[in-house]
């Protein structure tokens, strides 16, 4: 309990940290996004123009510590500004949307990539220099050392645009509404398979890898002799004792890989159009849209956390030696 | 095991009992690269029921390997090459896989050398006491709490540690419990393998009384691995010294510190103080175990032995009876010897 009281206190200050940075960051660079364009348009815009535009930007001459105060209190009220690219669509809104694409793809991918990963790591760590074991490692790290983008766009020009068992883009058939209908959630999932697809087989091959050689340490281990010695089952045995103790060192790097896979899931949601965080977020760069670019990278910093608090409580369940400290 | 046929033997012709464990020409190969390591290189012995074997000898000779060959524990690169291991009518090493993994714990269970690894880090103690029971179909899940209850009183761990994870018990009760979870299903025989190795004396000496009081309660036999000689002076009945994966002498306890009759024995007894005797400088013996690789020619104690002669170096002493009850293999006792 007091661990997770002080984990959580972590967590505040390094959301209020990312809020902050956020922030500042920007207002130290030089000059500001009105200006910037001003400059691009080679005064063909009014000054008049500029100072709307630095108004929808929400840049404000006030001091920078009343500023910082306004945006707090905006960000909690959820009001991020208003998107130019999208405009007026709020940002908040915006990334709303974008957020649950994100969650649906790098949720699904990601999970099947570590279960199966994991899964194959214990089978070809049991059975060593059996078929899985010999076979597969060097196929996954072959097919994962692809640069994903080459990987992603062979898939789509084949399976989607040559042979059409695939659509070409976006997460579920145009004009169809979203409800939660049959209708709607099929061609959700089969807009799905390709994208989740190319990345759980470029992901895999690292999961199996290192889930493989914690459990071949693992399984020379004494209590997995013994557990042997006790006559349980070779399920028993494999699971209970050798991989629910392999799979903490492999919770930590899982962890720390969170952090790489929302800003990972970019490429993907580009050669696919999947309209996600990571599209928009080449959509906001192309546009000069900085509210919603300072909102996207809010959120994403904001996802990771929460992962990784989950990451965290996920440990205090599995490692019982945790809980005492 | 006694079968109704043998019973009815036994009664009848008043025979002597059939021996619990019958080990033959026991051999354990470890697969190197550089070729095989001939771990346990031709071991046999019996223990009957109620005795208590000690297998004694430097690390390394082999001695907690042939207890892992009992199990059929053995981790590769080790492989059993040959020899018979039965128990009662049954060759354990030519078990299937069911009737081995029904055969383990039920009928040979084993307290493993260092309790801080042999318990499951991430599962209750009382989990893993509750799991051989539940394994071996002996009783339902709530019988099965009860009686690891009933298992952790029995080696002095309050009841109520059923929940504790084993880092929150010390050294000396993580070594009861390994001890209570051998205990779970009652097996006429257990092996232990060095279990006070890594406790300080005082725990060491609590632990070994415990065991014997266990032994006398319960009756189990037990095959007493360590190499601390002094350690086998009360429990045991008989010891088997193991030098370099061979029995060089099997006497009674008694025998083996009174009268040792090899000079690897007798140099092993010198290794260690007397607490009640005259002070006395401590001999050892000269020289460093041999490499399996390539074991020493004839006898293997050769390159250390003070007795050692010519022909020694070219014929292998065989295990023989030189007294009533007392083997030796060892060309001071043989005709070999004698003629030299």
């Amino acid at each position: 309990m007091n661990f997770i009281l002080r984990r959580l206190g972590f967590y505040l200050v390094a959301a209020w940290a990312s809020l902050t940075l956020n922030f500042f960051l920007p207002r130290f660079m030089p000059g500001d996004p009105a200006t910037a364009l001003f400059a691009r348009m080679q005064g063909r815009i009014q000054a008049e123009q500029i100072q709307t535009m630095r108004e929808a930007y929400g840049v404000s001459d006030d001091p920078l510590w009343q500023q910082y105060g306004a945006y707090l209190v905006n960000i909690f009220r959820g009001d991020f500004g208003v998107s130019i690219s999208y405009f007026p669509t709020a940002v908040f809104d915006v990334v709303r949307s974008g957020f649950v694409w994100t969650i649906v793809l790098v949720g699904v991918s990601l999970v099947l990539s570590v279960l199966i990963g994991n899964i194959l790591g214990v089978m070809g760590a049991w059975k060593r220099n059996g078929f899985v074991d010999s076979v597969l490692p060097p196929l996954l790290m072959f097919v994962g050392s692809f640069p994903f983008f080459f990987l992603a766009s062979v898939a789509l020009f084949f399976l989607s645009f040559e042979w059409g068992w695939f659509p070409l883009r976006h997460a579920y058939t145009d004009g169809l509404a979203p409800a939660w209908s049959w209708e709607f959630i099929r061609s959700v999932l089969y807009h799905l398979v390709l994208p989740a697809a190319t990345s759980i087989v470029v992901a895999i091959g690292g999961w199996m890898l290192g889930m493989r050689n914690t459990m071949i340490s693992t399984l020379a281990e004494d209590y997995v002799t013994m557990a042997e010695a006790k006559g349980l089952s070779q399920r028993r045995v494999m699971f209970n004792y050798a991989a629910r103790n392999a799979l903490l060192p492999n919770l930590t790097a899982f962890g720390m890989a969170l952090g790489f896979v929302i800003s990972g899931n970019l490429l993907v949601e580009i050669v696919f159009a999947y309209p996600g965080l990571g599209y928009q977020l080449l959509t906001a760069v192309n546009n000069l849209d900085y509210p919603l670019m300072q909102g996207l990278f809010l959120m994403i910093t904001f996802a990771v956390l929460a992962a990784n608090l989950v990451v965290d409580l996920l440990y205090v369940r599995l490692d019982p030696r945790v809980r005492a400290g | 095991m006694a079968t109704p046929s043998s019973r009815l033997r036994e009664s009848e012709h008043n025979y002597p009992a059939e021996p619990l464990l019958r080990v033959r020409d026991l051999h354990v190969h470890y697969l190197t690269p550089r070729g095989p390591v001939r771990a346990v290189d031709g071991v046999s012995f019996d223990i009957s029921r109620g005795e208590v074997l000690g297998l004694a000898g430097e690390s390394g000779c082999g001695k907690s390997t042939v207890a892992q060959a009992l199990l059929r524990i053995l981790q590769p690169p080790a492989v059993i090459t040959g020899g018979e291991v039965h128990f009662g009518d049954r060759d354990i090493l030519e078990m299937s896989d069911d009737e081995l993994a029904r055969f383990r714990w039920k009928d040979v269970s084993m307290v493993f050398q260092s309790a801080m690894n042999a318990l499951n880090p991430v599962i209750t103690v009382g989990e893993q006491i509750e799991d051989v029971i539940i394994a071996h179909g002996a009783m339902g899940k709530l019988e099965a709490r009860q009686r690891a209850a009933d298992l952790l009183d029995i080696v002095g761990i309050e009841r109520n540690r059923l929940d504790a994870y084993p880092h929150q018990l010390s050294g000396g009760m993580r070594q009861r419990a390994v001890i209570a979870i051998a205990l779970a299903l009652n097996p006429p025989l257990m092996i232990m393998d060095e279990p006070t190795t890594a406790l300080d004396v005082v725990v060491q000496k609590e632990i070994m009384s415990q065991i014997d009081e266990l032994k006398r309660q319960l009756g189990f036999s037990i095959l007493f691995i360590t190499h601390d000689l002094s350690l086998l002076v009360e429990i045991s009945t008989r010891i088997a010294i193991m030098y370099a994966g061979q029995i060089v002498e099997l006497a009674s306890a008694r025998d083996i510190f009174e009268r040792p009759l090899h000079p690897y024995t007798q140099g092993l007894m010198s290794s260690f103080p007397s607490l009640t005797g005259q002070t006395e400088a401590l001999t050892g013996i000269p020289g460093a175990p041999p490499n399996l690789l390539q074991p020493p020619s004839g006898c293997r104690f050769h390159p250390r032995c003070q007795h050692c002669k010519p022909i020694f170096t070219k014929i292998v002493p065989p295990l023989v009876e030189v007294e009533r009850d007392h083997w030796v293999a060892c060309h001071l006792y043989t005709d070999v010897g004698v003629r030299a």
